[in-house]
């Protein structure tokens, strides 16, 4: 794929009519958790505490945080895996108690199953979901097309690099044209050139879909490349410290990364976590 | 893009060919230090037949119809009992696994059972079972039944945490992630406890035989070695139980192939 590809802009956020996905918004409303107690201990120190935050229609959001700062654990909390100890988690104003089919989600481990090939992992939510064969192939084929891999539909995933497992994991995820698309870290395992590659195909892959995206990850300049609004996550359960909006053009592209207004959001972002680290101490 | 191809058809294939030279050839220098045993001890043919005269008593054996009728008797009841026990230790197995109740509950009496020899107890199965095949049956799935089920115990549980994380993720009924996800994760390990399991059931036929019985080869082992008389015979029914063996222990070998695939 082409790292400076320049893409057509349509509206504020550069999405073009993608197929019929109707971006339904994510709220976690006071959400508060805890893990159930083990060790014979009563409770548990809460992870997040009192957090609420908002994703709108279509909006690609970033969280950043330290490690420890409950960033997988929101996700979890927004995929419906795990339940809030108190507030609550809505996907277009319904209460979200378990995972649901709206909701789209990326690991950071591609986890495919390794007896498939990369085709039969890309069909497998459809398969579950009771798609006949040949339209879950089709669905399937049209996925990998656009996460960018071609010609290895029958490679079983140990053959394939770690950059092309999480496109198929990708492709996976938006199988069932989700609203909402959630990524827990999915390129930290890739190397820095890839990482920028994949930031550029993944912005790519949000525009033509019009998917809700909610991106965790460590890197300051990948949130601020990717997102609309970058949340800055506190460590020790104290919710979001932070939340900055970003206000460059789509398409984005790489070389902004270099300009002096991202320097300047990257230092408040770093200030923000830099502060809440202090405060930790 | 980058995809790996440089498993197909390479270094595994060699050594699948250089294995098979090396069977063959191993196999030949035991039949010549048998055949100089025979000629520098000289032991009589009763005692330790020369490898030429269990080569022909099983040749005449085949030919003259003395073995099929055991042979084919044998192998129902290894097939039988193989499919009885090892179907009951899928199910069991999976219990263990996904149930610490069960496991807690039933493990000693398990392994208990594991560590008391069937030889002893085949006597006793004949007299509750009969002499027929039904006997033979259940003492091949005792012994089936252990290697497979705990082999698919260990394989359930090492069916990778995060797949079945993902399965949720994705709504997947009980039933899906049974299907889908846990069974094909295991069938590794599923396949290393049948691969034992299959030789033991040859083991557990022969041995219900002798417990009790008209034909098999465990019966011909017998009247071989006793009112026939006949060394070679006894030889050349060993030989056609180690090719059940083999046999049967290739087509699970075979089977697996075809169902586990190509995985990392």
């Amino acid at each position: 794929m082409d790292a400076t590809a320049t893409i057509d802009t349509a509206d504020r956020s550069g999405h073009r009519a993608g197929p019929a996905i109707p971006p339904a918004a994510l709220q976690a409303i006071d959400v508060s958790f805890s893990y159930p107690p083990s060790d014979g201990r009563t409770t548990n120190p809460p992870v997040l505490e009192q957090l609420s935050l908002t994703v709108r229609p279509g909006e690609f959001v970033a969280l950043v945080g330290a490690n420890g700062s409950g960033k997988s654990t929101l996700l979890r909390l927004l995929a419906g895996l795990l339940p809030p100890t108190a507030g609550r988690i809505e996907v277009g104003g319904e209460r979200l108690t378990a995972p649901d089919r709206r909701i789209g989600l990326v690991f950071q481990e591609p986890r495919l199953l390794p007896w498939r090939s990369v085709i039969d992992n890309v069909a497998f939510p459809l398969e579950l979901a009771g798609w006949p064969i040949a339209g879950r192939r089709a669905r399937a084929r049209e996925m990998l097309d656009l996460v960018g891999l071609e010609g290895v539909d029958d490679e079983r995933p140990h053959r394939l690099s770690g950059g092309m497992r999480q496109r198929a994991a990708i492709a996976r995820a938006l199988a069932l044209e989700p609203g909402i698309l959630l990524l827990d870290e999915p390129f930290s395992a890739l190397d820095a050139l890839t990482r920028e590659r994949f930031n550029v195909a993944l912005q790519e892959i949000w525009r033509q879909t019009g998917t809700s995206v909610v991106l965790v990850t460590h890197s300051i300049a990948e949130a601020i490349f990717l997102a609309d609004q970058v949340l800055v996550l506190a460590r020790a359960a104290a919710g979001i410290v932070g939340r900055i909006e970003i206000p460059f053009a789509r398409p984005r592209l790489l070389g902004e990364l270099d300009a002096a207004d991202v320097s300047g959001l990257a230092a408040t972002v770093r200030e923000l976590l830099e502060i809440d680290d202090g405060g930790a101490r | 893009m980058s995809v790996d191809r440089s498993a197909i058809g390479g270094p595994a294939a060699r050594r699948s060919g250089r294995g098979a030279v090396l069977a063959v050839v191993a196999g030949a220098a035991l039949l010549v230090g048998w055949k100089l045993l025979t000629v520098i001890g000289g032991y009589p043919p009763f005692v330790l037949p020369p490898p030429e005269l269990v080569a022909a008593r099983f040749v005449g054996a085949w030919a003259d119809g003395t073995m099929l009728p055991h042979t084919v008797t044998t192998l129902e009841e290894v097939l039988l009992g193989f499919t009885v026990g090892a179907s009951a230790a899928l199910v069991v197995g999976y219990a263990l696994a996904r149930s610490t109740l069960i496991e807690e509950a039933f493990s000693p009496y398990l392994v208990a059972a594991q560590a008391t020899p069937i030889l002893a107890l085949a006597p006793l199965i004949a007299l509750w079972f009969g002499s027929g095949i039904l006997s033979k049956v259940v003492i091949c799935s005792l012994i089936v039944f252990f290697p497979v089920a705990i082999s698919t115990m260990v394989g359930v549980r090492s069916v990778d945490g995060q797949l079945l994380e993902l399965c949720r993720a994705l709504r997947a009924s009980r039933r899906q992630i049974l299907i889908r996800v846990e069974v094909p994760g295991a069938l590794p390990s599923i396949f290393g406890g049948l691969r034992v399991g299959v030789t033991l059931a040859v083991v557990g036929a022969i041995i219900g035989e002798w417990a009790g019985g008209d034909t098999g080869l465990g019966v011909l082992i017998n009247l071989a070695r006793g009112s026939l008389f006949d060394t070679p015979l006894l030889f050349a029914t060993l030989a056609t139980i180690a090719i059940v063996g083999v046999s049967l222990y290739v087509l699970v070998v075979v089977i697996e192939g075809r169902l586990v695939g190509d995985r990392d």
